[in-house]
């Protein structure tokens, strides 16, 4: 199974990063040791490294997103890469031409990787099995499916301020049904071993099959963050509330927004998270999102690292393009 | 195979010793510096038989090695740390062994991205044939001559020197 996956290469390497399927404990904390070395470099007077020097990220967004799109950006370019931005919300697309005729067209650009959002799940993974080999292919959010780096950069933080995953309880609150972050995070809790996940919200807004993603439906908000180590709201959007699966934001934070005194139920250092945009007084109270439990900024942050690690782990040796070192052995690079 | 024991290396270690106590008298401040990981092991030592007022330097070079296209990724094993001001510094650069020089140049291109320093040193505890740049060592342990296809390692752990060839 896990080799048939396109993200893979022959030995097991990423060559793609799509999703978290059969991505194993020991890649995922690879991913995030890697993104450890990176965190530093921001603090420095020179924010780059050579390592993608030469090397050409396209950023392919299809639906329009500013802060994955600026992220993603900012770390290619302090891996030294030059960037594209490619907006296909209003582009060829728009005037009628297939996906695969605007893949070919890019592939021509001799760009060595893609960075895809699209609102249709799997799309992504479309795009790296019709793709010229060579370029690398990473998921930047397709539709509900997934948001792999968003995923990894919420574990970076949990990881940074909680350490081990196995004594952890992690609740997420709100649309998880719709939520391809709360899809990624889920699968990257399951991975790391994270000892309780708990998901609330509305029953509408609830996947029938929590329990398959490793959480466990807790219907009552005040119950759910009884004990809790890392609270993870997600933003309710809109459109849910016009399909009536939301009476009103109100009504929505009346019982599930994450308020200072609900937060008082959890773990007095308890981390408070969220992937942005926040809708102040519908998910979060204002002052618990900028109170001192929360991490919101910090993810931001961490986001560069990550996908810096996740951009530079791609896009590295595969099987298929390897050429023999000629270093001695043992000794220096 | 050959193995050099912990005594021996300490001996090498003496050597480094005191030309890096006369560095330090002329420049007080200059910073220690080792690469991950036989040069940070070195680097302790000689840190801790010095007592320099500078704190401790650690790089990682795995996003400055020059081999990414070959060989990809390599580990990284911890964040780069220093912890004081490049700039106008004298930096003694430290690893464990000089080969071909292709670690230190990756090294050196790292600190020029915290700083200006104001010259950089190379001390090594043990230097080899192989150069394949024009980096040679100021400050070195020992000069061993071993065939071109042999490996020395540096056991951080036990402070031994291997030497050996790879079949």
């Amino acid at each position: 199974m896990t080799l048939a996956h396109p993200q893979f290469d022959s030995d097991g390497a990423l060559r793609h990063f799509l999703d978290l399927d059969g991505v194993s404990r020991e890649t995922l904390t690879t991913i995030l040791d890697t993104a450890e070395g990176f965190a530093p470099i921001g603090e420095r007077k020179v924010r780059t490294v050579p390592l993608l020097r030469g090397r050409t990220v396209a950023n392919l967004f299809f639906e329009n997103s500013t802060r994955t799109r600026t992220a993603f950006e900012l770390a290619a370019k302090r891996l030294s890469a030059d960037v594209l931005n490619i907006d296909l919300v209003s582009s060829s697309t728009a005037k009628g031409e297939s996906l695969l005729d605007t893949l070919r067209v890019l592939e021509s650009l001799q760009c060595d990787m893609f960075i895809v959002r699209h609102s249709q799940s799997g799309a992504a993974r479309f795009i790296a099995q019709h793709i010229a080999p060579g370029i690398a292919v990473v998921n930047g959010g397709d539709g509900q499916h997934a948001h792999p780096t968003q995923g990894l950069l919420d574990m970076f933080t949990i990881r940074r301020h909680k350490g081990d995953f196995s004594q952890l309880t992690v609740v997420l609150i709100g649309d998880i049904r719709h939520s391809r972050v709360a899809r990624s995070d889920l699968a990257a809790l399951k991975i790391l071993g994270a000892g309780e996940v708990r998901v609330v919200g509305p029953r509408t807004l609830v996947p029938a099959d929590a329990e398959a993603l490793g959480a466990r439906f807790v219907p009552r908000l005040d119950d759910a963050l009884q004990g809790a180590d890392v609270i993870m709201g997600l933003r309710l959007q809109r459109e849910r509330m016009n399909g009536a699966k939301v009476p009103s934001s109100a009504e929505f934070f009346r019982h599930f927004g994450l308020s200072a005194e609900r937060l008082s139920l959890a773990k007095p250092d308890a981390i408070v998270m969220h992937p942005g945009p926040t809708n102040r007084g519908v998910e979060i109270a204002g002052d618990v999102a900028d109170g001192k439990q929360s991490v919101i900024l910090e993810q931001v942050t961490a986001g560069l690292a990550v996908r810096m690690a996740v951009m530079s782990m791609v896009l590295g040796s595969h099987t298929s393009n390897r050429v023999e070192s000629h270093q001695a052995p043992g000794v220096g690079p | 195979m050959t193995e050099h024991r912990a005594e021996t290396v300490d001996q090498w270690l003496d050597d480094m010793i005191s030309p890096l106590q006369e560095l330090l008298r002329v420049t007080p401040d200059a910073g220690l510096i080792g690469i991950r990981k036989g040069g940070v092991a070195i680097a302790q030592r000689l840190h801790q038989r010095l007592q320099p007022e500078t704190p401790l330097g650690e790089l990682d070079i795995a996003f400055y090695r020059d081999d990414f296209a070959q060989a990809g990724l390599h580990p990284v094993v911890g964040p780069s740390s220093v912890p004081f001001s490049v700039d106008d510094r004298t930096i003694v650069l430290i690893d464990d062994v000089l080969a071909t020089g292709r670690t230190v140049r990756a090294a050196m291109n790292e600190i020029f991205d915290h700083g200006r320093p104001s010259r950089i040193i190379l001390a090594v505890l043990a230097e080899r044939e192989g150069h394949e740049l024009p980096i040679r060592a100021d400050i070195v342990g020992v000069r061993l001559d071993v065939p071109a296809n042999a490996y020395i390692a540096f056991d951080t752990v036990r402070a031994r020197v291997t030497v050996g060839t790879r079949g």
